[in-house]
């Protein structure tokens, strides 16, 4: 029983990370229908920019995370509009190449600015420790990434389902040409979105930093895992993701208890079994 | 006169021409193989270079009465065939006398037929495999091997009246050689493994596990982790799944290195680790090392401690051979040689070539200007590779 339960909130808690580090991807993948390998390039950078800020300026925590999110966010926006705009129309491979490019510009750059070795991103005083359940403790941290996961979830499905905003990304992913002839200034939609994407990755980044500490490194070793959580998902799906994080969660973390040396190998198992059984992942619509 | 000065260094020229195929060479290369760039820089390539950097600013650019000149190449990660190219580069080309360096094994192992063609002593700054040593006569290791500081662990927790343990490692060549190492030392000494878990390498969350570990209720928990984020997953979670404040003792070993240390931070407090060198050494030999860091602002690992051995053995080296190559009276020149290192007395055994040196078990502190140290606790004095000893 203890087992059981042990189980269900470390699964609860460990995907809930997951969603908040992968969403960003989704949005960008699957609204812009942009290959954005360099999604790891964002997160690290709110991340750092958190961190930076709150070494530096001595900013509370919450303060340095929200201001870093803006900040990646906001400067996506030039980045988008230069870069990312000019490769939109082209090839996934074209794009592929371009991301990949940037996450080892990314990598270079991180490491002159802040070193090869680990950043520390150290948390509030009511964030660290842990919480005694009598059975067992869960750390504090967690429970506020399963609060953030849900707000997050909420407000996408918000702005994507009921506003105008969610309604012309959509209709200028599925077909650019008839939007613009509807009066959807698709170019504003496009950096909107990639905006969105990348605070949401920034966001990911100082969220899951006690997962996933930051390092130079960061964007090319968990880009594997990012790509695994949207793909099951099926992209562009916030619920899909949702579904995804927490069933490759509990995977993951019941083999973690059963069967320790191969969770990671269930992990990528129930990936295969997934895509196999439904190519364009849970929730994903086949094109 | 005037005709004279200028024939004089006209002289002295055609003495060093006619003089230098026979006469030793003035300047002596070294090469250098580490990662410089890359993940591993930060742990291995940056404090090889500081290292041997502190070493000549301490001891001159002469080893005797020759210059010596250190030239590096980088080699980011396990690529034995890179190492073996680089290797070759520096023999044929750069014409180095000695090689030094080497992070991976399979890199070191890679060089190892060259070197014994070539006559080409090599120091290994890291590589802590055993057999590496066997595998050419004119390797020489200045860091240590795994079972020699995993063995004085056990030691210590027997010492320590522990009596039940879980080891956990990563599940990879040296965690699996770890946990081995630890294992049979323990189990011989009367001691009890609860449970052995291997976590694969790639894993993030480390909660289950210590949820796991926790509900056996262990005296000790016996760690083998690769620097960086694993280490630092592992040690929160340590933290924050309640296993200090349950009393479980933290047995590991470089998973404290002075590089990770200030970034761990308070999750590290009260840690005990087994290894050959503490920044908080205390020796007038490490005082002077530190300094000599301190004035580049270098942070004092023990991959830079291990770099500064490798260099002082690579300047006995060519001291004794006056700068000429011989591979073997160089090699022959530093077997069974002791002195007194940063990370306390150190030997080269005789008959393998190997490190022989003190262990010292330490635990996580935290100095009143905030810093962290690994204060030194118990010492295991002049430990040798048990590699050999151990049952596969």
């Amino acid at each position: 029983m203890g087992l059981i339960a042990s189980i269900i909130i470390d699964s609860v808690a460990y995907g809930m990370v997951l969603f908040v580090i992968s969403i960003g991807l989704s949005i960008t993948l699957g609204l812009m229908g942009f290959v954005n390998l360099a999604h790891g390039v964002f997160a690290m950078a709110g991340g750092y920019g958190a961190a930076w800020l709150m070494r530096t300026y001595g900013w509370s925590y919450e303060l340095a995370a929200l201001a870093a999110v803006a900040l990646v966010a906001l400067l996506a926006w030039p980045l988008q509009r230069l870069l990312y705009s000019r490769l939109q129309d082209r090839s996934d491979l074209d794009q592929v190449l371009f991301t990949i490019g940037l996450v080892f510009v990314g990598i270079a750059g991180m490491g002159v600015m802040f070193g090869n070795a680990i950043t520390p991103l150290p948390l509030p005083e009511y964030l660290q420790g842990s919480v005694d359940l009598s059975f067992r403790v869960i750390p504090t941290q967690r429970i506020a990434a399963v609060v953030v996961g849900v707000l997050v979830l909420v407000a996408l499905m918000w702005l994507l389902e009921r506003t105008r905003f969610g309604i012309e990304t959509r209709a200028a992913v599925e077909d650019a040409d008839a939007a613009r002839a509807l009066g959807i200034r698709t170019a504003r939609v496009y950096v909107m979105g990639f905006s969105l994407g990348a605070g949401l990755a920034a966001l990911g980044g100082v969220i899951g930093a006690e997962l996933l500490p930051l390092e130079p490194y960061y964007p090319l070793k968990y880009l594997v895992v990012l790509l695994a959580v949207v793909a099951v998902g099926g992209v562009g799906s916030p619920l899909g993701l949702f579904a995804s994080a927490l069933l490759l969660g509990t995977v993951e973390t019941a083999a973690k208890y059963l069967v320790p040396s191969m969770s990671s190998i269930f992990f990528f198992a129930t990936m295969l079994a997934v895509l196999a059984w439904r190519p364009a992942g849970l929730f994903g619509r086949a094109h | 006169m005037a005709s004279s000065t200028r024939v004089l260094p006209l002289l002295a020229l055609a003495a060093a021409l006619v003089g230098s195929p026979v006469q030793a060479q003035q300047v002596v290369k070294v090469g250098i193989v580490g990662p410089f760039s890359g993940p591993f820089a930060s742990s291995f390539g940056t404090p090889f270079r500081q290292g041997i950097e502190a070493y000549v600013a301490q001891n001159g650019e002469k080893a005797g009465s020759t210059r010596v000149e250190f030239v590096y190449r980088d080699l980011e990660g396990p690529n034995p065939e890179r190492a073996k190219a680089l290797a070759q580069e520096l023999i044929v080309k750069e014409k180095v006398q000695y090689l030094g360096g080497f992070v991976f094994t399979p890199n070191a192992l890679a060089v190892a037929p060259l070197i014994q063609s070539a006559k080409v002593p090599t120091v290994i700054f890291n590589a802590s495999t055993s057999m590496i040593l066997s595998k050419s006569d004119y390797f020489v290791r200045t860091s240590n091997t795994l079972p020699q500081v995993t063995v004085p662990v056990a030691k210590y927790a027997l010492d320590m009246k522990v009596k039940r343990v879980v080891t956990a490692v990563s599940d990879y060549g040296p965690g699996v050689d770890a946990e081995n190492a630890f294992r049979q030392t323990f189990q011989e000494g009367g001691g009890e493994i609860v449970e052995s878990i291997r976590m694969p390498l790639n894993t993030t969350d480390f909660g289950p596990f210590l949820q796991k570990i926790r509900a056996s209720k262990p005296d000790a928990l016996f760690v083998f982790l690769p620097f960086g984020p694993p280490t630092f997953g592992f040690v929160k979670a340590f933290n924050d799944n309640g296993l200090k404040t349950a009393g479980i003792r933290f047995l590991g070993t470089s998973e404290t290195q002075e590089s990770d240390l200030q970034a761990l931070g308070e999750a590290a407090l009260k840690l005990e680790t087994g290894y050959y060198y503490s920044a908080a050494h205390d020796s007038p030999q490490n005082k002077a090392f530190v300094e000599t860091l301190a004035k580049v602002k270098a942070t004092p690992n023990p991959a830079t401690v291990a770099a500064f051995d490798g260099t002082h053995v690579l300047y006995k080296m060519i001291e004794a051979t006056g700068g000429t190559a011989n591979g073997a009276k160089a090699i022959e020149a530093v077997k069974g040689m002791a002195w007194e290192s940063p990370r306390g007395p150190m030997k080269i055994d005789a008959q393998t070539r190997d490190v022989v040196q003190n262990v010292y078990m330490r635990v996580v502190e935290k100095l009143p200007d905030g810093r962290y140290v690994n204060r030194e606790t118990k010492t295991y004095a002049a430990q040798p590779d048990y590699g050999l000893q151990l049952k596969k």
